[in-house]
């Protein structure tokens, strides 16, 4: 089943084409990454996919609806979550907050009840923090539940994000370099989070830098350059791609990419 | 959670004592009105602390609401023959419409631009209160009608005491709960990162909306209060150094602490007394501690000292 369809997407900031007619679509359950060099427009990709940008053209379809243009916290009602390249993080909150505040959309939000303080928001208040906590626990943080977030170092603030994220329950997880600034353990474990989630049928769309991991991972990928497609396929297919392998991943990252080259 | 839970209780318990005991030490009935004063300027400023330290969004013009508060229970009760309790609520109510009103519409600046919106706000409020002299008594001011409970007429600064403090704890209790409900941490989440906390399904502009039109209730029944307790009220009530005294307030007692919010009110309103015997330098010396407080205590009074003295947990 096709969840996500990008047809023809481009977005413009004054005269700069920063994506342009862009299309792909991504099966549900798979680990769909998008790569390209800096300025490819792959953020800003994501930054149209999650409703921080309405695109110029083209249209977006989540599970055959069109969610073109939709603001985030409509998105995110319809199961799109995501985490960011530089970390937002409620820095105000602890580590346990942070994830509950995901868990929005699953509370019950009316204010008098809230202010009331009735035995029913303090069940909720309960559940919540419950399935918080359980997430935590499932990303590996479940020990710093209520120190603050601030107290977390950084490999940790991006496990926190992928936990705020799942607390939505999201059909489709955006995650925009989840291994910058990680370590090859740190990275390798990321790894298995990665396909720990996919198992519990979450769709994962992924921009990341690091090669050897995203070539390890992805089911398919989608290669940007200049805010354009330049290839789409598997990890072994794009390895033998000369035009990808010329234009972005040069002979370093060829390398990188597929041992056997070099 | 515990620890949410007790600190909750702790605030309130603490705020409860503190009415109950105050009077045990009062020489003179005096003490009793600068009292309350300081409890129905806390509730304003408790409200304005969902604004500000919750939502981290500022208002510059907030006393415009006192303003609509209090003059709701000058104008109804002499012009339309309505009851004083009732007045509050339809001050309360029209100070919500005109929050979502104007909010709908300048809560989508941020920073500084907000900051001088609200403070036109306040401004229109004022002058409104000042010019249409045939309902408000223009610049002069107007009385107000004393109210009674069943025949007994609340007058005196012993009742009033104990009825703003009682109203200060509900306010406060109210406040506590918001907080640690979802409706507060999605506030608090828009505070740090308006992006993220759209992305967690949070509608940004709405929240802020309520934070809004919750904060123009609390400082409309606080300006309500005031008006019954003086019997008499000028558009002064709602100038803006009454808007920037409740900033002022909320900061230095530390902004996201109801209890630092109180103890904001309880300085702003009681040093001005104290500092008397600096005569014509009153002014000087209470600014020169403002100013002392946010250097050295740059988060406010309340989170400072909870920082210093919490256990360090491991």
């Amino acid at each position: 089943m096709t969840l996500l369809v990008a047809e023809n997407v481009g977005i413009r900031f004054g005269g700069v084409r920063a994506v342009e007619n862009v299309s792909f679509a991504v099966q549900a359950g798979h680990i769909f990454s998008i790569i390209g060099p800096n300025g490819a427009g792959k953020t800003t990709l994501f930054n149209v996919l999650s409703g921080i940008y309405r695109p110029d053209s083209g249209r977006v379809l989540l599970a055959g609806e069109d969610v073109t243009g939709m603001p985030p916290h409509r998105l995110a009602a319809k199961g799109i979550a995501r985490t960011f390249q530089n970390l937002q993080i409620f820095y105000g909150m602890t580590v346990v907050e942070n994830v509950m505040v995901g868990r929005h959309l699953r509370e019950d939000r009316r204010i008098v009840p809230s202010m009331l303080g009735l035995p029913s928001a303090a069940r909720q208040n309960r559940a919540t923090r419950q399935k918080a906590r359980e997430i935590l626990a499932f990303v590996g943080l479940g020990d710093p539940a209520d120190e603050p977030a601030g107290s977390l170092p950084y490999g940790a603030l991006r496990r926190l994000e992928i936990a705020r994220a799942l607390a939505l329950e999201p059909r489709l997880l955006l995650l925009d370099e989840p291994a910058a600034g990680c370590n090859p353990v740190e990275t390798a474990e990321l790894g298995e989070l990665v396909r720990s989630i996919v198992r519990q049928g979450v769709t994962i769309m992924l921009v990341e830098h690091d090669m050897r991991f995203v070539m390890q991972i992805s089911d398919r990928l989608l290669v940007l350059d200049g805010g354009r497609t330049l290839a789409e396929g598997s990890a072994a297919a794009l390895r033998q791609n000369p035009e990808v392998i010329a234009a972005y991943l040069g002979r370093h990252g060829a390398r990188e990419a597929n041992p056997a080259l070099s | 959670m515990r620890a949410l839970l007790s600190a909750r209780w702790v605030t309130l318990g603490v705020l409860c004592l503190v009415i109950a005991a105050l009077p045990l030490v009062f020489p003179s009935s005096y003490y009793y009105r600068v009292a309350a004063l300081v409890w129905i300027s806390a509730i304003a400023a408790v409200g304005l602390n969902i604004l500000m330290g919750y939502a981290g969004q500022v208002s510059l013009g907030h006393a415009g609401f006192l303003g609509i508060g209090a003059y709701a229970v000058a104008i109804g009760p002499a012009r339309f023959g309505l009851n004083s309790w009732l007045c509050i609520l339809l001050g309360a109510l029209l100070s919500a419409a005109l929050a979502w009103l104007v909010g709908r519409t300048i809560l989508r600046l941020r920073g500084h631009y907000l900051a001088i919106a609200t403070l036109g706000f306040g401004f229109l409020i004022a002058l409104v209160l000042a010019n249409e002299a045939r309902w408000t008594g223009g610049p002069d001011g107007t009385p107000v009608a004393r109210v009674s409970v069943a025949g007994f007429r609340l007058a005196g600064p012993v009742t009033w005491y104990w009825l703003s403090g009682a109203l200060l704890a509900l306010g406060t209790a109210l406040a506590l709960n918001l907080e640690d409900s979802s409706v507060g941490r999605a506030l608090r989440a828009l505070h740090d990162s308006e992006i993220a906390a759209a992305l967690a399904g949070i509608d940004v502009a709405r929240c802020k909306l309520w934070a809004f039109i919750i904060a123009a209730v609390y400082a409309s029944v606080a300006g309500s209060m005031l008006a019954l307790f003086d019997g008499f009220v000028t558009p002064d009530v709602a100038s803006f150094l009454r808007s920037i005294d409740l900033v002022a307030m909320v900061v230095v007692g530390g902004i996201g602490s109801s209890a630092g919010s109180i103890l904001g009110a309880g300085l702003l309103v009681t040093l001005p007394q104290f500092l008397t015997v600096f005569a014509e330098y009153e002014q000087i010396a209470l600014g020169l501690i403002i100013m002392l407080v946010m250097i050295f205590l740059r988060r406010g009074i309340v989170p400072t000292a909870q920082q210093l003295f919490a256990p360090r947990r491991r």
